[in-house]
């Protein structure tokens, strides 16, 4: 009867933390589901637009200043006026002697690609997605130009937008802080 | 300069009504509340309903601008925003999804892409978080008669609930070689930012509820990048595709804006974290204040951790005292501070500062010209704000001018 009792207990004491391993080996997630369904290349085509600035994902075709030219007048002007620099808030002109303080492509951004990228996804403002991939790339021409980063005679394509220097670019650092007693 | 400003507004009105609609819908609408009965007591009450509603005597709302909707930081109790008062902004307003149509692809560099739809997304383990989500652009001043909404109501809180980012990761299986991945939204801006995949593992979540229902559409309906502590932009809204990449995209939301001019002519660029910062919302302008006992009531937050302390000061910042600390105190998150004062009748000013468990401490806006230069940007400004006490009572916000 005692030994019985010392027994049991010896076994239980034994059992439990193997049934716990058990339990909590079962309980853990698996490393995938499966739930949701493979993409397909095409539906990924379909919605992939982004574009790197080493020109990765820049579409076909090629733009010209004066086609675009005709384009601004037409789609941007109404905002940004007709040469994009009378509207203060949606400035898009700022040349290396421009003495307004106004941050624009010529003198903010780091990377041409991205005028075209942010063009084909939100301009116009009141008809986003509604240019054609060469409009784009007419568009991405004339604010080059007007910017005084091209020529007028400069033609704009995928080979040729990576390659364009912006000015602004030498003065981008990442952001390295990381808390502690400091400000900067 | 005004004929610009009549240009600006006449466009941005012609953009809303093309491409927003009204942008302050039921603001006309605010009603006066109705008389309440002499003696409630005598009179049957209204009868159960579906939803329930605001006592008409309370109307806070978001002070909306042309791009924004501001949080009335004075209005709140405790650490969570009411869900129809969180801050709002949207680059070309609040997209209308149908969660049936509603799908999420992870592509790029993976191994398998994958397209979710909600179903799917809910079908993984859930997880809840109590989180702050801030804009970066969250500093106003230049008048005395600012309310903290008006100063820095773009940062609301919410139970956030959804699937970690980590687990579709391993869904797709994430290349190693992966570094950023692009986060992109379906609104007419297509809104999107390069993210480091680092975060995705770490915290990130894809979140399809807030504060215990299905995500408000301005909060990003039916889904929406939740990266806790992060600039608020990154967090992009009604997101729809994911791709992994090993560099970043460089897109207009991480060149052109949400960049800060530092000093030297410098720009510093994927500035993640919310530095952590505080507020006294009680007392602020326009309340007003009797002689005697004052809780000074406020919020404190920092992207980096937790909040390990508030200090305020009553008399403009010669002397600083430790203020108690609301539990829960959370991770990135909202925390409620208080400190009893006794107000002597006399003018001046009061403020507060926080210190988060990295050893950041609050600067004041002097601090922050010292180290970025007074052509400091205007993302990333997170100043001890002072409220001035005037004898007779009245708060006024203390604009210091930097630029
Ligand atoms: C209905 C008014 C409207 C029209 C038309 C319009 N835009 Fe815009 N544009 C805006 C607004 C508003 C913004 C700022 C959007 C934001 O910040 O989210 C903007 C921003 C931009 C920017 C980014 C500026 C910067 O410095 O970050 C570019 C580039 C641009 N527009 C190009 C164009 C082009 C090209 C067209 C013509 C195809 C065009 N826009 C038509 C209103 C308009």
């Amino acid at each position: 009867m005692r030994w019985n009792l010392v027994n049991c207990r010896r076994v239980n004491i034994s059992v439990l933390p193997c049934l716990l391993v058990i339990i909590i080996c079962c309980n853990r997630p698996p490393e995938r589901f499966s739930f949701g369904r493979p993409a397909t290349q095409r539906e990924i085509d379909s919605v992939n637009i982004s574009i790197t600035p080493d020109g990765k994902g820049l579409p076909p075709g090629v733009g010209h200043v004066a086609e675009g030219k005709a384009l601004f007048i037409a789609k941007c002007a109404p905002c940004h006026g007709p040469t994009g620099t009378e509207v203060p808030q949606y400035r898009l002109v700022a040349t290396p002697n421009d003495t307004t303080h106004a941050k624009a492509i010529g003198n903010y951004w780091p990377y041409a690609t991205t005028l075209y990228d942010y063009i084909r996804r939100a301009m116009p403002f009141n008809a986003p997605g509604s240019l054609s991939n060469v409009e784009v790339y007419h568009l991405t021409a004339f604010l080059l130009y007007s910017n005084q980063l091209i020529d007028s005679n400069r033609v704009i394509s995928a080979r040729t937008l990576p390659n364009i220097v912006m000015p602004a670019r030498k003065w981008y650092v990442n952001d390295d802080r990381h808390g502690g007693n400091e400000v900067r | 300069m005004k004929q610009d400003q009549i240009k600006r507004r006449t466009l941005l009105r012609a953009a809303a009504v093309t491409a927003l609609g009204s942008l302050v819908p039921g603001l006309s609408a605010r009603q006066m509340p109705e008389a309440a009965p002499e003696d409630p007591t005598k009179v049957p009450g209204t009868p159960v309903g579906r939803l329930g509603t605001r006592s008409p005597f309370e109307q806070p709302q978001k002070k909306a601008s042309d791009i924004s909707a501001r949080s009335p930081l004075q209005d709140f109790y405790g650490i969570i925003t009411p869900s129809d008062l969180h801050f709002e902004r949207s680059h070309n307003g609040v997209p209308r999804i149908d969660p049936q149509k509603y799908e999420l692809l992870i592509h790029g560099m993976v191994e398998r892409p994958m397209v979710f739809t909600l179903k799917d997304l809910k079908r993984f383990p859930a997880l809840s978080r109590i989180a702050f989500i801030e804009c970066s652009g969250n500093f106003r001043s230049g008048k005395t008669t600012m309310t903290p909404q008006e100063i820095c109501g773009l940062t609301s809180q919410s139970e956030w609930t959804g699937v970690m980012l980590s687990t579709l990761f391993r869904e797709v299986g994430v290349s190693p070689k992966a570094t950023w991945f692009l986060a992109e939204g379906s609104d007419a801006a297509v809104m999107t930012r390069s993210i480091p995949v680092r975060k995705g593992w770490e915290d990130a979540m894809i979140a399809y509820a807030q504060n215990g229902e299905a995500i408000r559409p301005e909060q990003g309906y039916p889904a929406r990048l939740f990266l806790p502590g992060w600039e608020g932009n990154t967090n992009v809204k009604w997101i729809r595709r994911i791709e992994l990449s090993d560099q970043p995209f460089m897109t207009r939301e991480e060149t052109s804006k949400y960049t800060e001019t530092i000093k030297d002519g410098k720009i510093r660029q994927f500035s993640f974290d919310m530095d952590a910062r505080s507020i006294i919302t009680y007392p602020s302008y326009p309340q007003t204040v009797e002689k005697g006992w004052i809780e000074i009531r406020g919020l404190a937050w920092s992207g980096r951790g937790k909040i390990t302390s508030v200090e305020v000061s009553t008399d403009a910042g010669k002397h600083w005292h430790v203020a108690t600390l609301q539990e829960p105190v959370l991770d990135k998150a909202h925390t409620a501070f208080r400190y009893g004062w006794y107000w002597d009748g006399q003018n001046t000013e009061i403020m507060s500062r926080a210190v988060d468990d990295t050893g950041y401490t609050q600067p004041t806006l002097q601090q922050l010209v010292n180290a970025r230069g007074t052509d400091m940007g205007g993302y990333h400004l997170n100043p001890v704000t002072a409220w001035i006490i005037q004898r007779d009572g009245t708060v006024l916000f203390k604009p210091e001018k930097f630029r």
